[in-house]
């Protein structure tokens, strides 16, 4: 059902785990199928230094996560933003079609953790 | 890969076994006939498969006449449920459980958007239906009951005697779909006064799309199909010979090997549910008792059931799960819902099915790898233990 791509960041998932000193965390998940993700980035001058996951979900959605991962570190965050949950199903080199829903959760966390890390940077801007 | 594979979901199918096989091949080579020819060629095939239906009729305590080889329990449903509700004139009322396989649900469900009225009733926390709610749920135009022997995926077992008895008691048909029990517990057909029952040959180390229906003489529902007129007419179509031939081969031997056979799985599932058990935050779905021999099914909590099910089979290990990513739709299982679990816990199950070929070994080795399985994929959750 899976390409061996997608089974092996099942196996062996990149960057699993908190972040202890993260600078945002992006929480994101389905009501549907109830799978959660919460993602942790580290920024340093505007750019992804260290990043980490945690998923709650099938196989394809915590694939999806450690791809994500892989694929944002070292990135700017203008960069990160142009990421989409199509470029990480394509990085794994496709998912079965009725998967590709699980796979949505990636990028919509990580679009959030920069979020909430650029509304931070606004507020500490401003006090 | 690992070189181990131990396969425990027979809910889902069975290996045929050797001594089925070995029944059926000369009936895809030399005994080619068709069973209505006048030829000798054709002869032979027909005593064949009358042979077989006395088998079958005779493993179930049922007359040969009784008898109707389908493709398998879906078919035998839809022949059931649709064909009671063609002969019945104008709109009836239907009365059947909410965790149905969706061999009965979903037939229910397009009988109702055809005019007809359907009720669905609850089951309790483990999955058992009240007796009583049938027969409150009875009206003057309820002209069916179909309410599955064992759940395919918690295993509990219903009441079929005492569902029985109300049914004969109003005079309403009462069917039953049994293909989670025919070949694992004793079926008698006369104590559970059932007047329809369905059954699938590859759930009991038979072939695949091969079944059969049992109809009590006297009982009249119109066709679906028309044809040449095999099996009474009901399920026209030239007969699937080896398929019979096979199934009422399996349906001999397993129902021959029941009583040992009970004692057997119960204790290997038993023994397992106990060692899932003693891991952390694990639930068990389904009767604790009241269950099929060989069906365990468990939620472990903050993790998903695909995800689970993946990593099992990386050591070989083959199970199932009621998890919505496991079924191609986004909703968890019709059944684990019925039985209050949240959406959670619901995609957290995991069914072991366990039959015939496995041994204490395989449980052990089972229980071996999945608290490492659980564990790494908790590691691996967002999902915390509350408090």
């Amino acid at each position: 059902m899976y390409n061996e791509k997608v089974v092996d960041h099942f196996n062996n998932p990149r960057n699993v785990g908190d972040l202890p000193d993260a600078d945002a965390v992006g929480e994101t998940g389905s009501f549907k199928c109830g799978d959660t993700m919460k993602l942790y980035i580290k920024v340093k001058d505007e750019r992804i230094v260290d990043v980490s996951f945690q998923t709650y979900g099938c196989g394809a959605a915590i694939a999806s996560s450690s791809m994500l991962t892989e694929i944002v570190k070292g990135k700017t965050l203008d960069e990160a933003m142009q990421v989409t949950n199509q470029d990480v199903a394509e990085q794994l080199g496709g998912l079965p079609p009725l998967k590709l829903h699980c796979s949505n959760l990636a990028a919509d966390a990580l679009h959030n953790a920069i979020a909430e890390y650029r509304k931070k940077q606004e507020v500490a801007g401003k006090g | 890969m690992n070189s181990r594979e131990v396969y425990m979901d027979h809910g889902a199918t069975t290996p045929v076994r050797e001594e089925v096989l070995e029944a059926m091949l000369p009936f895809f080579k030399e005994q080619y006939g068709n069973p209505s020819s006048v030829h000798s060629k054709g002869r032979e095939v027909r005593n064949a498969v009358e042979e077989a239906r006395e088998k079958t009729a005779s493993a179930l305590g049922a007359s040969p006449g009784e008898i109707y080889f389908t493709s398998g329990g879906t078919e035998s449903n839809n022949i059931v449920l649709r064909g009671a509700a063609k002969k019945h004139e104008g709109f009836g009322h239907i009365i059947t459980s909410a965790i149905e396989h969706h061999a009965v649900l979903d037939v229910c469900r397009d009988l109702e958007k055809e005019g007809h009225r359907v009720t669905f009733l609850p089951v309790d926390k483990y999955g058992r239906l009240d007796p009583s709610t049938v027969e409150d749920a009875i009206t003057p135009e309820t002209f069916i009951i179909s309410i599955m022997a064992a759940n395919n995926e918690i295993g509990t077992l219903q009441p079929l005697e005492e569902i029985g008895a109300i049914a004969a008691k109003h005079n309403i048909m009462f069917h039953t779909d049994a293909v989670q029990v025919v070949g694992q517990l004793p079926v008698d057909l006369k104590k559970m006064q059932v007047d329809f029952l369905s059954l699938s040959a590859h759930k009991f180390n038979g072939p695949k799309g091969v079944g059969a229906l049992y109809k009590r003489k006297g009982i009249k529902i119109d066709p679906l199909y028309r044809g040449g007129g095999q099996e009474g007419k009901l399920r026209p179509g030239t007969e699937n010979v080896p398929g019979v031939i096979g199934l009422a081969r399996a349906l001999e031997l397993s129902v021959e090997e029941i009583p040992h056979k009970i004692n057997t799985l119960q204790s290997l599932r038993d023994k397992l549910i106990e060692g899932l058990l003693k891991i952390d935050e694990v639930v068990l779905n389904g009767h604790p008792e009241e269950r099929l021999p060989g069906n365990v099914n468990v939620s472990f909590k903050y993790i998903e059931g695909e995800a689970i099910l993946l990593s099992l089979d990386m050591e070989g290990i083959a199970a199932s799960s009621g998890s919505a990513c496991s079924s191609g739709s986004l909703d968890p299982s019709h059944v684990l819902s019925a039985i209050g679990l949240d959406h959670q816990t619901a995609h957290g199950s995991v069914r072991f099915s366990l039959g015939r070929g496995n041994s204490e070994t395989d449980i052990d080795y089972v229980l071996e790898k999945v608290p490492a399985v659980v564990d790494r994929l908790r590691r691996i959750s967002p999902i915390r233990r509350s408090g």
